[in-house]
């Protein structure tokens, strides 16, 4: 029953794309996506939220230049200061102990994922970037305006230019999801997820990476979640006892190791 | 090494190595080449000769492709190989040629006698500069 269920997602860098040759000789063109400590810093539960959620942080945040507030929200999870902190929402069966850090293993070469980032950001754009409008011509008397929309509505009945009219605007620096894509090969040791095809955002940009909604889904993905295996069950209870009533103490301890 | 430069180079000795390819040639634009194309019949797999003149290389590290073009039955055809693909078993430097170019698509306009390549003999790669050495 609970292998049907909603998995986490998780946050991870896009680093670029590169490509990887198969063995009959074609090439596909992959995706480079990284975990950066990736780790569960919150439980949301239906009794004290309303929903059940995980909330995610990733990348390593200065200390200093964290607020005591979320300092003490990091500490009670005994968990550094994160970069980019992301819900996703779960079902109750495949809730993640808050600390434990999942690996690129959560994922399966083969299956199918959605990737949603922000967009690279255009400025403001015309109607032919945005909309992929045609243009004016090249000649024939048009002067000044190759480029532009050309006319937005009708004449004096509707008496206006309807709304959600297609016009030249700010484009782009908006989040986008990308449906779909497959994973090509998991790289446990770096911790590197490889996605056939492109990812919305720059190099460098925090990607929500998690099962793909549509299509079958993968027998062989980790219930409840793929974690870090080893060092994960003795310092994240310890610590966690201390850290609850002297949480911003411990905050300041742990950035100094860090 | 960033990331990507090590999947890069993991890939290319990936690819490399397990083909049991020679080590790709130093060849530019203008020489003649042999490019040597593993072709999938079914279930068995043969080498297809391609020999021509090669226009000219695109791309850099693993993403590196070069094109190459050779009259077949008064037809011009041009062919672009990436160079680390496992479909391009071999690649053999027949003739170095003499050019001042780094893209020939000047010879796409042309044929015979002026589609000629004059061959060099001296210079980066040539045989007789690598024995005086």
């Amino acid at each position: 029953m609970a292998a049907a269920e909603k998995r986490t997602g998780v946050i991870a860098r896009k680093l670029g794309m590169t490509r990887v040759f198969l063995e009959d000789g074609g090439q596909v063109p992959v995706t480079v996506l990284a975990l950066d400590n990736c780790q569960v810093v919150q439980q949301r539960t239906s009794e004290r939220d309303g929903y059940v959620a995980l909330q995610l942080g990733a990348g390593e945040a200065k200390v200093k230049r964290t607020s005591k507030a979320a300092r003490g929200h990091f500490a009670k999870a005994n968990v550094t200061p994160k970069r980019k902190v992301v819900e996703f929402r779960v079902a109750e069966a495949n809730l993640v102990d808050a600390g434990a850090e999942i690996t690129a293993e959560h994922f399966v070469a083969g299956q199918r994922v959605d990737a949603a980032g922000v967009s690279i950001g255009k400025g403001f754009a015309g109607g032919m970037k945005r909309w992929n409008f045609g243009g004016l011509r090249a000649s024939h008397g048009v002067s000044i305006s190759h480029r532009a929309h050309g006319s937005t509505g009708q004449c004096q009945d509707p008496g206006k230019v309807f709304k959600g009219k297609k016009m030249a605007g700010h484009m782009g620096a908006s989040r986008v999801t990308t449906q779909n894509l497959e994973v090509v090969r998991i790289d446990a040791d770096r911790n590197l997820v490889l996605v056939k095809g492109a990812v919305p955002g720059p190099r460098g940009g925090w990607i929500e990476l998690s099962d793909a909604v549509k299509g079958a889904k993968s027998d062989d993905r980790p219930f409840p979640a793929g974690l870090r295996a080893s060092e994960e069950p003795a310092p994240a209870e310890t610590p966690a006892e201390d850290a609850a009533p002297d949480a911003s103490g411990d905050a300041d301890n742990e950035g100094g190791e860090a | 090494m960033n990331v990507i430069q090590e999947l890069e180079a993991e890939e290319r000795q990936r690819v490399l190595g397990e083909e049991q390819k020679k080590p790709i040639p130093e060849f530019s634009p203008g020489d003649t080449l042999r490019v040597q194309v593993r072709i999938k019949e079914g279930e068995r797999e043969r080498l297809q000769a391609f020999e021509g003149v090669c226009l000219g290389r695109g791309g850099s590290g693993l993403n590196e492709s070069f094109t190459v073009r050779k009259i077949s039955f008064g037809e011009g055809v041009e062919r672009v190989f990436p160079v680390y693909s496992p479909n391009v078993a071999e690649i053999e430097v027949k003739k170095k040629g003499k050019v001042r170019r780094a893209k020939l698509y000047y010879l796409r306009g042309r044929q015979g006698k002026s589609a000629r390549i004059a061959e060099r003999t001296s210079g980066r790669g040539s045989k007789k500069a690598g024995a005086s050495e």
